[in-house]
């Protein structure tokens, strides 16, 4: 769609606002902050799994140059509470203690056990290594299976078990007696490996208290400023309106600072103590062992199947890997994931149990998609297997399955009502631009000439749900918030416009978009538009950035609040024409009486209006400003079509990637660039799970992968050019028809470009390769395949 | 990511660093580019007590000719080396191989020689200079001297100079009218080689007539394969070829990390070295 095509400032592709300040870096990162006596805090941490701690001596790291002070986690125990975990998924979900830095027991590698506050991070840096710490090893809890053996070593030997929790979620036909009658079942395990987020911005937060007031304002690269101020309350005590949080630009997140840290308890624990402000930033390698990981779980898969392809339902066993602590979602992240396993496709039977289990590893938590990439993974891969195994291409097997465009509403298996979708639309639309017919004849040709460079075509197709969240879903799944937005619009006397938003981005653009929703709606130009963000005095309500919610939700109530505004306006408006309100019409800002053209009153005539109060309608309250809190009424579910096709050299296991082609249904699209840079951004991360990413742990419990040069985090040459295309299926759940695009990407490559290589792989007799699909990985594959047929 | 506490010089004239370094002995350690050194520092994996800085000191930088011989000034770029007519004329797979260094901000401050001095198995260039049969020369309090490639690397991060000595040039004989390919396998653009492969080959009458092999990261020094280099003498055809860099692994050590085995890493050689090879002489 061009530029020229569309109508007012939506659906424009509108260069960020953001950018310019972003990308030259003329702006506030947290680590940027600096203040009159500042002082910066280290962090001692284990170098171990699993130990008691015996000792803890810090006072030689006080004789250091430039220290001012030290802390053991006893010295601090006082005073700090436990770090919250929000969303208990179960009545007897084990909740262990979680100290914001280690008393008695550290629990994995990197866990905090000392502190050091020094005049410059230099200082505080070198003053670690004078701390004297005595360690008594206790064995590390690694495995998932093991550790829930009835002699595994315990990660919380206070709890009796490293079993967190069992979900179940059982719906239709008994799945047992539906494996009886089906005439194909195709069962696989499938591990989703540990992944690193790699947010660009490591963590970072200040905390500048101000003692005769006993006020403290905490700096925080953070997604969640506004749930961090509740958490910080809870965990320091410190009166909750004596808290003022301020997420300044946040250079991204993905997931892994939608979290209540350690760290921020600490800052501001600490900044109390000495009545100083303290500045914390985390390494790169720090933050590999401190910020929460993604990922990390062990699936059972099997899927039950008539010979013509109609599937009679699907039954999943998770192990899931909670690492050592219960953070702010830890348990609920496969639970997000547990309602996405039937996906696209129509069953009569779903059968799904998710086990948490405790190890001694960096905590888990939401990871971009949280949930859903590994169920869309499991699922889309075993669709995979199951058309092998029936001799139906994969792409007939899912249309012989979804759910077609004319059955939405449609309620799923697993609970869900998808309000619209077209899988059809979107599935012919990337089949085309795919070329789908001339590389399946391609790879025909490599096969039978037995070529090293083998092809290979991976499909995936994907819903998701988005825009958390009901309020009262989320009581019914157990989760401790609600999950409305709130926006509110100020009009200014100049008629200039503040939006203030309660979500907090950090990276998405939500200044742009949120601009040319309400310059749409109030008929103001987009540059008149100013959007205020991240700070608990200037946008007290909010409930955040993640999971793909903040245009769905927090865009939805923008939209709201900007009709309050021209609802009010037209009051006034009313007045100074002398006309009724149901005469007036709106339109590009501009009040008119019908059939009297020349009777008009623009917004920003009536805003100023306002301000002098001079001539308003007796008993009206002197303001056009409105705000609005949105609850939604159901999520939304954005779905897509992504086909990948990879070159296998079979010689020496080495994948490219040579073309990727997806098609998106985002519903309603506010800003085509934006929506293309989520797709972009999403892809790489998807197939950084599939190729090369992988937190790797030694026996011991020691994070092997413990920098970038062990980490591999792809860069664009690692990329292939991207095909990216939309269809438009509008939302009928919020009044911008929009559903969310934050995590689309991520979700459907991962499984797209796996079911590629095994496509590449099968005439070896090859049917999974685990990720990432390392060449070491492929090359054994391969290699197992031609024994076994030799 | 903060590096421990050092004292540091930028000497103005190579004899003034030498100075500095052998005040400083053991505990000194020179910085060039800085591409090896400062992630050393900031990982806190290096502690030395005084890094010399010979980054301002004149006359380092640049590639000059000297008879056969190609001389390349020891504070001269990968970026320098990548562009430079002298190198693609007469060392076309150094050129060729320093372009897959890294990245672009890597190679325009990281040197040649830093990288050599710095001795990772795992660099690219190790492996290719000892292809290219080069030689470094180093400035110590007692003079000059010349080291061979194959006599300067010694061990895993450890090359055969003195703490006193600085690499000031490394010479290359010029390899007019050889076929050559640098064959480099890493999982993403920019990391280090899991394994690579310098081929260097001199045809004649339709045959090679002599080969040289430099191994990237098969052992705790770049390698080459000599009995490899032996058979592949008299190949005429691709499948003599193949059969010649069956033996490319004999002699290695490769190690085990989380991207590789040692099993892996000798097969990766063995193809790699018939790509290379047939690529070098223009057999693919």
């Amino acid at each position: 769609m061009t530029d020229q095509a569309v109508q007012g400032e939506v659906g424009r592709a509108r260069p960020r606002k953001e950018d310019a300040r972003l990308i030259t870096g003329q702006t506030n990162w947290t680590d940027n902050i600096s203040v009159n006596g500042l002082l910066h805090m280290a962090i001692l941490r284990s170098p171990m799994a699993h130990a008691r701690i015996t000792r803890v001596d810090v006072s030689p790291a006080l004789e250091r140059p430039g220290v001012v002070a030290a802390f053991s986690g006893a010295d601090l125990a006082e005073g700090l509470n436990s770090l919250p975990c929000a969303w208990p998924v179960t009545e007897d979900i084990v909740l262990p203690d979680h100290p914001p830095i280690a008393v008695d027991e550290v629990r994995h590698a990197g866990d905090p056990v000392a502190l050091v506050v020094a005049r410059d991070r230099y200082a505080a840096t070198d003053a670690l290594e004078a701390i004297e710490v005595d360690y008594d090893p206790l064995p590390p809890v690694l495995d998932l299976e093991a550790a829930l053996a009835d002699d595994s070593p315990l990660v919380h030997s206070d709890k009796g078990t490293n079993r967190c929790y069992v979900w179940p979620l059982k719906t239709g036909e008994d799945f047992d007696s539906v494996r009886q009658r089906a005439e194909v079942t195709v069962k696989r395990r499938y591990v989703h490996q540990r992944l690193i987020p790699n947010a660009m911005e490591p963590r970072a937060v200040v905390v500048t208290p101000l003692a005769a007031s006993g006020e403290y304002t905490l700096y925080s690269a953070t997604q969640i400023p506004h749930i961090l101020r509740v958490m910080m309350a809870v965990v320091t005590g410190i009166p909750e309106h004596k808290i003022r949080v301020i997420a300044p630009d946040v250079g991204g997140g993905f997931g892994s600072k939608l979290q209540v840290y350690g760290e921020e308890a600490l800052a501001l624990a600490v900044a109390r103590r000495i009545g100083r402000p303290v500045k914390w930033t985390e390494s790169r390698s720090e933050g590999y062992l401190a910020t929460h990981h993604g990922r990390g779980m062990i699936q059972d898969i099997e899927i039950a199947a008539n010979r013509d392809g109609k599937l009679l339902g699907l039954k999943v066993d998770l192990l899931t890997d909670m690492g050592a602590y219960l953070m702010l979602v830890t348990p609920g992240i496969p639970i997000l994931g547990a309602f996405m396993y039937p996906a696209i496709y129509k069953m009569d039977s779903y059968d799904f149990t998710c086990t948490g289990v405790f190890t001694t590893r960096t905590p888990t938590d939401a990871y971009r998609g949280a949930g859903r990439p590994e169920a869309t993974y499991a699922i889309e891969r075993i669709m995979d297997e199951l058309a092998h195994e029936l001799g139906l291409d994969p792409v007939e097997l899912r249309r012989r399955n979804w759910i077609g465009h004319e059955e939405f509403p449609y309620t799923s298996i697993a609970g869900l009502t998808y309000d619209t979708g077209n899988y059809e639309a979107a599935t012919e639309k990337a089949l085309a631009l795919f070329d789908y017919d001339k590389l399946r004849a391609e790879q025909a040709d490599r096969n039978s000439r037995g070529d090293t460079v083998r092809l290979g075509i991976g499909v995936s197709t994907y819903t998701e749900m988005c825009g958390l969240a009901p309020s009262r879903v989320l009581r019914d799944l157990r989760y401790a918030a609600g999950g409305w937005e709130a926006a509110s619009i100020r009009m200014l006397p100049t008629g200039k416009v503040e939006v203030i938003t309660g979500t907090s981005p950090h990276g998405q653009g939500h200044v742009t978009s949120w601009s040319q929703i309400a310059a749409d709606v109030l008929g103001v130009p987009f540059e008149d538009v100013e959007v205020v963000h991240g700070d608990t005095k200037a946008a007290p309500q909010g409930m955040d950035t993640y999971g793909s919610r903040s245009l769905v939700v927090g865009g939805s109530a923008v939209h709201h609040a900007a009709v309050k505004v021209v609802d009010k306006a037209r009051k006034i408006a009313a007045h100074l024409l002398e006309a009724s309100e149901q005469d007036l019409e709106f339109s590009g800002g501009v009040f008119s009486v019908k059939g009297s053209p020349d009777a008009r009153k623009t917004i920003q005539e009536i805003a100023f209006e306002t301000f002098t109060s001079h001539d308003l309608p007796d008993g009206l309250e002197p303001s056009i400003n409105a705000e609005h809190l949105l609850d939604p009424e159901n999520f939304s579910y954005p779905h897509g079509t992504h086909l990948c096709a990879v070159e296998v050299d079979t010689e020496t296991g080495q994948t490219r990637i040579r073309s990727y082609v997806c098609v998106d249904d985002v519903g309603k699209v506010v800003n085509p660039t934006i929506v293309e840079g989520q797709v972009h951004g999403g892809l790489a991360q998807g197939i950084a799970q599939a190729l090369y990413e992988e937190a790797v742990y030694d026996d011991e419990g020691n994070l092997v992968s413990g920098t970038m040069a062990d980490y591999l985090v792809p860069s664009a040459p690692d990329l292939p050019e991207f095909t990216t295309e939309r269809t438009e299926t509008p939302s009928t759940t919020n009044p911008l028809g929009v559903k969310g695009v934050g995590e689309a990407g991520t979700i459907a490559s991962t499984p797209a470009v796996v079911n590629a290589i095994v496509d590449a792989l099968r005439p070896f007799g090859v049917d999974d390769v685990r990720m990432p699909c390392t060449p070491e990985r492929v090359w054994r594959a391969v290699r197992s395949g031609m024994e076994a047929s030799a | 990511m903060i590096p421990p506490a050092f004292d540091y010089v930028r000497p103005t004239s190579v004899d003034e660093a030498v100075r500095a370094l052998a005040e400083g002995g053991e505990e000194a350690k020179v910085l060039a580019g800085g591409q090896s050194l400062l992630p050393l520092l900031r990982l806190r994996l290096a502690f030395p007590e005084l890094v010399v800085d010979v980054g301002r000191i004149p006359g380092l930088r640049g590639v000059r000719e000297d008879g056969d011989m190609l001389v390349i000034g020891a504070m001269t770029t990968h970026h320098d080396v990548v562009h430079d007519p002298l190198v693609r004329r007469h060392a076309g797979l150094l050129a060729a191989a320093t372009a897959t260094v890294a990245d672009p901000a890597v190679r325009h401050r990281g040197t040649l020689a830093g990288s050599l001095a710095h001795a990772d198995p795992a660099g690219d260039l190790p492996a290719v200079v000892l292809a290219l049969d080069g030689e470094m020369v180093a400035q110590g309090p007692r003079g000059r001297r010349t080291i061979a490639a194959r006599d300067f690397f010694v061990d895993y991060l450890q090359s055969s100079l003195e703490p006193d000595e600085l690499l000031v040039e490394v010479r290359l004989p010029k390899a007019d009218g050889w076929g050559f390919h640098y064959e480099k396998f890493h999982r993403v653009s920019q990391s280090w080689a899991m394994v690579g492969v310098a081929a260097l080959v001199r045809r004649a009458d339709g045959h090679i007539a002599e080969a040289r092999i430099g191994l990237t990261n098969m052992s705790s020094v770049p390698l080459r394969a000599t009995a490899t280099e032996q058979a592949l003498t008299g190949a005429g055809d691709a499948e003599a070829v193949a059969r010649a860099a069956e033996s490319a692994a004999e002699g290695t050590h490769a190690s085990q990390d989380a991207s590789a085995t040692p099993e892996y890493r000798e097969h990766l050689t063995r193809v790699l070295t018939r790509r290379a090879v047939l690529a070098a002489a223009g057999m693919g």
